[in-house]
Order: C-alpha cells, then structure tokens, then sequence
C-alpha cells in the first residue's frame, strides 16, 4: 500500500472525501517529519516510536568492485515497533 | 511527539473538531496496523517505507546466563527512511 492507497482506504472509513482524507495524510505524515527533523521522539502508542540515531563513518566495500569506500557518519530515525503491532504480525 | 500531539495538529489543520480528529488519527494508525498484520508492506514517498519481513529460526544466546537457545521464526516490522528525509537530516 502506498499514500495513495492509504487516502483512498481512510477516505472510505471515515466517510471523508479523497481531498480531505489526504489533506490529513500529508497532516500527519508532515508533522512526524517535522518532529523528526527537530531530533523530537515520537511515541504513537501501539504502533511504535522513531528516535534519531546517530552511527558513525566507516570504510565500506562497494559489493561490485570490491573497491574500499568511506561512509560517512549520519543520523537516521530508527524505528522500534510497538508491542500491540509486534504482535500483530505475529499472529497469522 | 504523542498521538496527542498529532490530534492537534489535525484539528488544527483541518478545522476537524478534536473528537473527530482523535477518530481520525486513530483511524489512520489502525490501517497502517492492519496492512502490516496482512503483510503488506506501507510506503509513504518522502516518509519512509514499513516492511515486513520474516526471520527465521536462529540459534541464540541468554547474554546473562550464556546459555544457548532457538529464537523462534517470526515476522518483524522494519523502517527504511526515505532519501529526502534522509537528505534533510544529513
């Protein structure tokens, strides 16, 4: 499922139409970025919570040539799943 | 950031009141669930992409104890950023 298909399944639920469904997707989806860009943790109970984390540079091996590469270090979000959905995947 | 805090921002946005809005928050995380729970993956271009992937049974240890045991296989949730945010962070 894509954005799009998430507008159109919460369009249908929620009896909203697409342009209203997908203004408060991109709402949503902006606003975690935003959080995120400002190293601010976010908690959504049940689903799980992102927190920035840094990792450092290291020499890599581009898997092609074999050839020695630096990569630098870097911050990425990092998700931890929730309990409910951990085990929702789980369970079939 | 709460799922409060997300509540707001759509009430505000939106000009939902904060009950519909709640329902709505809860609604999109509900379908983000289920979607995962059937194992399909989300994508959300300049967000990021939940994968689900399936591990299977490996050998592990009790980093107390030492002991050996078998995790069992199982299917977890990944995130993978997408390179815009990624971009915006670096």
């Amino acid at each position: 499922m894509n954005k799009s298909g998430l507008v159109e399944t919460l369009s249908n639920k929620a009896n909203l139409t697409q342009r209203r469904a997908e203004e408060v997707i991109n709402i949503i989806f902006d606003s975690m970025k935003d959080a995120i860009k400002a190293d601010d943790r976010i908690e959504i109970r049940g689903f799980g919570s992102f927190v920035n984390r840094e990792y450092g540079s290291y020499t890599g091996r581009n898997p092609k040539t074999g050839e020695h590469i630096k990569v630098k270090s870097k911050k990425l979000p990092f998700f931890k799943v929730g309990k409910e959905l951990r085990e929702r995947v789980n369970s079939k | 950031m709460t799922k409060a805090d997300l509540i707001e921002k759509v009430s505000e946005g939106a000009g939902f009141s904060k009950k519909e809005s709640a329902e709505i928050v809860e609604l999109v995380f509900d379908i983000l669930k289920e979607n995962l729970e059937n194992g399909e993956n989300v994508k959300v271009s300049g967000f990021g992409n939940f994968i689900v992937r399936h591990k299977k049974t490996r050998k592990g240890r009790n980093p107390q104890t030492g002991d050996e045991i078998l995790i069992s296989e199982r299917n977890v949730v990944t995130f993978k950023t997408s390179q815009v945010l990624k971009n915006s962070l670096n």
